[in-house]
C-alpha cells in the first residue's frame, strides 16, 4: 500500500519545495500546481494521491480496538494463548449444530482460573482508559500490578490459535488479532491533508499533518534513545508519548485522554472527527448534498394567484436559467433569448439568456456588449441558457419534508419585490405560515424532468392527500370567515355589490336577479357562491356550524347548517370549513370525484379569491372590546363561579368529617379531586354558555370558532368567561410546599383557589397566585411538544429508513430491492389512499347524491 | 397447570393452514418467487406449535381486513437459532 517511507517531519525547504520522504513528500501525490506527482506523473488536479507510511519504534494500540483487545486477553491464556475453554466446554455454549453462528462471549470465562490446556494459574486483566492493560494480583495481602506493554499484548495475540479465533467470532483468514497493534503507522496521501497558503503567503498545515508531524518527532526521538541505551524509565515516558500522539491522531475525542490542541487552544480535527456526526463525512458530505438551480428566499402570501403558481423575484428570475438546445426549428426563437439582453428589469420584459455553450462545452458568458456577436453565431448543437419567465415549472420546498407534499411543482409568475409568492391555500401541504419561513425553489433542467414534474408533482396533483384520501389543500383562516359570512343566511345584494365581490373571478354572466325591489335587481348571497360552483353539481351535507340536533331540521335549521347545493345552485346551507377547508373540504373532494383534479384546482383558485372579496365587502377585526360582556352577564359569572367554590367547600368539609363515600376502585381523596375537578369544569363551562349567550355571530371571533377558522368557543370563554382549572398531568396542581402549593395558602387547604383555579378571564387579568399557576400549567404544554417533536422526528427517520425502498410491483405485491415480498396486495385491498374517496375504493353515497339529487 | 391454551382460539389470531404441495406451487407460480422471497416466522412461534408445522412449512394466513373484508398471506416457517 505504501509507496514510501516517511522518516522527516518537515514539510516544505525555504524554496517551498517538499522535502524527500517528509510528509509533502512527492510520492504522496501533489496539490501544488506546477508540480508533478513522482508516483503516477500527473498533474495537481489528476492525481488522486498514495499512502506512505512511518515505521513505530515500538508498537502501539489502536484505540479504536481497546474493547476486543481487552475482550481477548481476558478469554485467552497468559502463558500458552489458548482459549480458556475445553472442547466440551466450547460445544455447550457454541451447540453441536453444525449452523455454527454462536461465538464464545466474555461471560463464558470463568474469571482467575487455571488454564485447561497448560496448568497456568490466570491473572486478572484490568484495563484503563483510554489504552493502558495491566495484569493484577495479591501476594501476601498485597495487591501488585504489571503493565502489559503493547509488545507484550502483541505477542499474545500473535499465539492464538486460529482455531480458537474462529470460535471467537475472528475469521483468522481475514484478519489476525495482532492486527490490532500497530507497529507501521500509514501516511494518509497529501491530497487529504493539503496545505494552504495564507494571504500573508504563510503555508498552514492541515491538522492531520500536525498531528503526523508529532508522531514523526517523538518516534525519532525515540529511536535515538533506544539506540543510545536510555534507562527504562526514559523508554517507557517517551513509549507512552507516541501511544497518546498515534491515539489523538486516530480519535481526538477519546475518553481519559486530553484531546491534542492546536496552538490557538483549539482541539484538533483528527481522523475519527472527520467522520463523525451531523458536518461528518456521512452525515453532512454522502447522505447530504448541495445541489445547482436552487433559490431560497422569505415566503410571503398573495391570494389572487393560483395555487399551481408561485410567485418568484425579478432577481431570481434573472439569475436561474433553463438550457434550450437549439434546433434548426427553435434557432430564431433562441437567436431572440441572446438579443434580449440578460439584464432584464420589468417583470413584464421579455426573458435573456446567460450563457451561450458552445458544441465543444465551451460557456460564453452573455452580457451587453457581446450579444450581437454571439447570436449570429448559434447554430444547432448550441445550447443557450434562457432566464425563467412566466409558466416555467419549478419545484417549490419547504423544510422539514416529511410527505411527498412538502415539494410541489409551481408554474412561475415573476412578481416584483424579494419574497417568494404563494397562495395561501397551498399552506396546509407545506406547513407554512409567514412570520418568517422560507422556502426553496428548483428548477429542473431536462424536458423529461419538467414534464414528471408537470404530471406527478404539480399542485393539482396532489390535492387528494395519500393519508387520508381527503383534500389538503382547501381554505383557510380568512378563506372560511369570509365565505362563511358571505353564505350565512339570506343577505342581499346589489349589482355593483356583486361585482364587487366577483370582481377577481371571471364569470362570464350574472345569473337571474333573485328579487327586483323598487326597480333594484338584488341578488342573495347564495347565488353569488353558486357561480363558481359546477353546473351539475348535487351534493347535501351539514356544515360546521351544525350542533347535531337529535332530529335535523333541514332547510328550516336556524343556524343555516343544512348545506343542499342542486345542479350547481346552493339552495340553502352555510359554507364553511366543512365544505371548503383544507383537510375536510367535501365540496373540493366531489368536484375532484366528478369534474378532475383540473377542476377542483381552478374552484379552489375562485374561491380563496371570492372568500377573500367577500371578507373585504364585509370587513373583519376583533378587538379588546370584543370581548366585553353586559354588567348581568358578569354578575351571573360571579355567581356561577361562586355557587361552585362554596359547593367545593361543602365537598371537602363532607369529606374532612369523614361521610364522603368513595367511588368504586378509588380512594377518598381520589374520589374528593374527581368531583372538586368536575364541579369546577362544569362552572367554566357554564361561563361560556352565558358570555356565548351575549357574544352573536356579529362578534368576529365568534364567526372565526363557527365556521371552524380558526379558535374554538373555549378559547373565547377563556376570554371573556374564566380561564379555568390548570393542571398538571391532568391533576390539580398539588406540588410546591409542604402540603400547599404556594406560601399565600394555609397548609391542607384543599380550596379551588390554592390549587390552580382560575376565575378571571384573560380580559379581566389574572391575579398573582393565578398566574403563578397559569405558568406551571403553560409550561407543562411547552415541554410537551418539545419532547413530542424530537420523539417523533425521530420515529419518522426509523421509519423511512425502514421503507424507503419499498415499492409496488406491477402485479399489486409490495417488496423489496431484492423482489422479496412484504404486502401480498397493497394495503390488502390494492387501494391508493390518494385516489379514494376516504379509503374507500368507490364513493357510494356521492353517485347516489348526484343522482337522487337529495340526501341517502 | 390449569386448561393449556390454544392461540388459534384468540379472537385476534388470524387462521393459519400448513399449505400442500400443490398450493405451494399454484403460490409460487402466481407471485412469480421462491421460497426465499416470502415472509418468514419462526418454527417455535406459538401459532405454528399450534398447527404442527416444521422447518420448512409454507402457512397460509386468513386475516380479517379493515380495508377488504378478507386478506391473505403466506409465510415460510423457518429455525430460529438459539440466542
Ligand atoms: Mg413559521
Ligand atoms: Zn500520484
Ligand atoms: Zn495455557
Ligand atoms: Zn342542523
Amino acid at each position: 500500500m505504501s509507496v514510501r517511507k516517511i522518516i522527516w517531519a518537515d514539510t516544505y525547504d525555504e524554496d517551498g519545495y517538499p522535502y524527500p520522504q517528509g510528509l509533502m513528500d512527492l510520492n504522496l501525490g501533489v496539490i501544488d500546481p506546477g508540480l508533478r506527482c513522482k508516483t503516477c506523473d500527473q498533474k495537481a488536479s489528476d492525481c488522486p494521491g498514495h499512502f506512505g507510511h512511518i515505521e513505530l519504534a515500538k508498537p502501539v494500540i489502536h484505540v479504536g480496538y481497546t474493547r476486543m483487545i481487552r475482550k481477548l486477553l481476558r478469554v485467552t491464556c497468559r502463558s500458552c494463548s489458548r482459549l480458556l475453554m475445553g472442547p466440551e466446554e466450547i460445544e455447550k455454549v457454541i451447540g453441536t449444530e453444525e449452523e455454527g453462528t454462536e461465538v464464545v462471549s466474555e461471560k463464558d470465562i470463568k474469571k482467575e482460573q487455571v488454564c485447561p490446556h497448560c496448568g497456568v494459574q490466570q491473572l486478572k486483566i484490568n484495563f484503563e482508559k483510554p489504552t493502558t492493560f495491566s495484569e493484577i494480583w495479591v501476594e501476601d495481602g498485597h495487591k501488585m500490578e504489571h503493565k502489559l506493554t503493547p509488545a507484550d499484548i502483541r505477542a499474545r495475540l500473535e499465539k492464538i490459535p486460529d482455531d480458537d479465533l474462529k470460535h471467537l467470532g475472528i475469521n483468522p483468514e481475514v484478519a489476525r488479532p495482532e492486527w490490532t497493534i500497530l507497529t507501521v503507522l500509514p501516511v494518509p496521501p497529501v491530497t487529504m491533508r493539503p496545505s494552504i497558503i495564507l494571504e500573508n503567503g504563510q503555508r498552514s498545515e492541515d491538522d492531520l499533518t500536525h498531528k503526523l508531524v508529532d508522531i514523526i518527532r517523538i518516534n525519532q526521538r525515540f529511536k535515538e534513545n533506544q539506540d543510545a541505551g536510555a534507562p527504562q524509565l526514559i523508554i517507557e515516558d517517551l513509549w507512552e508519548l507516541l501511544q497518546y500522539h498515534v491515539t489523538t491522531y486516530l480519535d481526538n475525542e477519546v475518553a481519559g485522554c486530553p484531546p491534542a490542541r492546536h496552538r490557538s487552544g483549539r482541539p484538533l480535527k483528527t481522523l475519527s472527527q472527520r467522520l463523525k456526526g451531523k458536518d461528518g463525512r456521512f452525515r453532512g458530505s454522502l447522505s447530504g448534498k448541495r445541489v445547482n438551480f436552487s433559490a431560497r428566499t422569505v415566503i410571503s402570501p398573495d391570494p389572487y394567484i393560483s395555487v399551481s403558481e408561485v410567485g418568484v423575484p425579478l432577481a431570481v428570475a434573472n439569475e436561474m436559467t433553463l438550457p434550450i438546445r437549439v434546433t434548426q426549428f427553435n434557432i430564431e426563437e433562441a437567436r431572440q433569448f441572446i438579443l434580449n439582453s440578460p439584464d432584464r428589469n420589468t417583470t413584464g420584459g421579455p426573458c435573456g439568456a446567460n450563457y451561450a455553450i458552445r458544441p465543444d462545452n465551451r460557456r460564453i458568458r452573455l452580457s451587453g456588449a457581446n450579444l450581437e456577436t454571439v447570436a449570429p453565431m448559434i447554430e444547432p448543437g448550441w445550447t443557450v441558457e434562457r432566464q425563467l419567465r412566466n409558466g416555467d415549472i419549478v419545484l417549490f420546498n419547504r423544510q422539514p419534508s416529511l410527505h411527498r407534499m412538502s415539494i410541489m411543482a409551481h408554474r412561475i409568475r415573476v412578481m416584483d419585490g424579494k419574497t417568494f409568492r404563494l397562495n395561501p391555500a397551498v399552506c396546509p401541504p407545506y406547513n407554512a405560515d409567514f412570520d418568517g419561513d422560507e422556502m426553496n425553489l428548483h428548477v429542473p433542467q431536462t424536458e423529461e424532468a419538467q414534464a414528471e414534474a408537470r404530471i406527478l408533482l404539480s399542485v393539482q396533483e396532489n390535492i387528494l392527500s395519500p393519508r387520508f384520501g381527503g383534500p389538503i389543500i382547501g381554505g383557510i383562516h380568512d378563506h372560511v370567515s369570509g365565505i362563511f359570512m358571505l353564505t350565512n343566511g339570506v343577505k342581499w345584494f346589489s349589482r355593483s355589490q356583486v361585482l364587487y365581490i366577483l370582481s377577481h373571478g371571471n364569470p362570464d354572466h350574472l345569473p337571474e336577479p333573485g328579487k327586483v325591489e323598487n326597480d333594484v335587481p338584488l341578488w342573495t348571497s347564495k347565488q353569488v357562491f353558486s357561480l363558481i360552483l359546477p353546473v351539475e353539481l348535487n351534493m347535501v351535507f351539514r356544515a360546521s356550524s351544525c350542533l347535531n340536533c337529535d332530529s335535523c331540521k333541514k332547510e328550516g335549521c336556524e343556524r343555516d347548517a343544512y348545506v343542499k347545493i342542486e345542479d350547481g345552485i346552493l339552495k340553502c346551507g352555510t359554507i364553511d370549513k366543512k365544505a371548503i377547508g383544507a383537510f375536510d373540504g367535501q365540496i373540493v373532494h366531489r368536484i375532484i370525484r366528478q369534474y378532475g383534479m383540473k377542476r377542483a384546482s381552478d374552484f379552489i383558485d375562485d374561491l380563496t379569491r371570492l372568500a377573500i372579496r367577500g371578507i373585504m365587502l364585509f370587513g373583519f377585526s376583533f378587538g379588546i372590546d370584543d370581548e366585553d360582556l353586559s354588567r348581568t352577564e358578569y354578575g351571573q359569572i360571579r355567581e356561577v363561579l361562586d355557587t361552585a367554590a362554596m359547593d367545593v367547600e361543602r365537598r371537602i368539609r363532607i369529606f374532612r368529617e369523614g361521610q364522603l363515600e368513595p367511588m368504586p376502585g378509588r380512594t377518598l381523596e381520589e374520589t374528593l379531586e374527581m368531583q372538586i375537578m368536575q364541579v369546577l369544569g362544569k362552572a367554566r363551562d357554564r361561563t361560556g354558555e352565558i358570555a356565548g349567550r351575549h357574544l352573536g355571530l356579529n362578534n368576529s371571533a365568534v364567526v372565526m370558532a363557527v365556521s371552524g377558522a380558526r379558535g374554538s368557543m373555549l378559547n373565547l370563554t377563556q376570554m371573556a368567561g374564566c380561564i379555568g382549572q390548570q393542571s398538571v398531568r391532568g391533576e390539580r396542581i398539588m406540588r410546591g410546599y409542604d402540603d400547599r402549593t404556594l406560601p399565600h395558602f394555609r397548609k391542607g387547604d384543599l380550596g379551588s383557589e390554592a390549587h390552580g383555579f382560575i376565575k378571571n378571564s384573560y380580559k379581566s387579568g389574572l391575579s398573582p397566585t393565578e398566574f403563578f399557576f397559569h405558568a406551571i400549567g403553560g409550561r407543562e404544554g411547552l415541554v410537551d411538544t418539545a419532547v413530542r417533536t424530537s420523539q417523533s422526528g425521530y420515529l419518522q427517520r426509523r421509519m423511512i429508513n425502514a421503507l424507503q425502498d419499498l415499492k409496488v410491483a406491477y402485479d399489486g405485491t409490495v417488496r423489496t430491492t431484492g423482489g422479496r415480498i412484504i404486502q401480498f396486495r397493497y394495503g390488502e385491498d390494492g387501494t391508493d389512499p390518494s385516489k379514494s374517496s376516504y379509503g374507500n375504493p368507490v364513493d357510494v353515497k356521492g353517485i347516489v347524491e348526484s343522482v337522487l339529487k337529495e340526501e341517502c | 397447570m390449569g386448561t393449556p391454551l390454544n392461540v388459534l382460539e384468540h379472537v385476534m389470531v388470524p387462521e393459519h393452514h400448513i399449505m400442500s404441495e400443490e398450493e405451494i406451487k399454484q403460490l409460487f407460480s402466481t407471485y412469480k418467487i421462491t421460497t426465499e422471497q416470502l415472509p418468514k416466522m419462526y418454527h417455535d412461534d406459538p401459532t405454528a406449535k399450534m398447527i404442527k408445522a416444521k422447518s420448512g412449512d409454507i402457512i397460509r394466513i386468513i386475516r380479517i381486513s379493515q380495508t377488504a373484508g378478507r386478506a391473505e398471506s403466506y409465510r415460510h416457517v423457518i429455525k430460529r437459532s438459539k440466542k
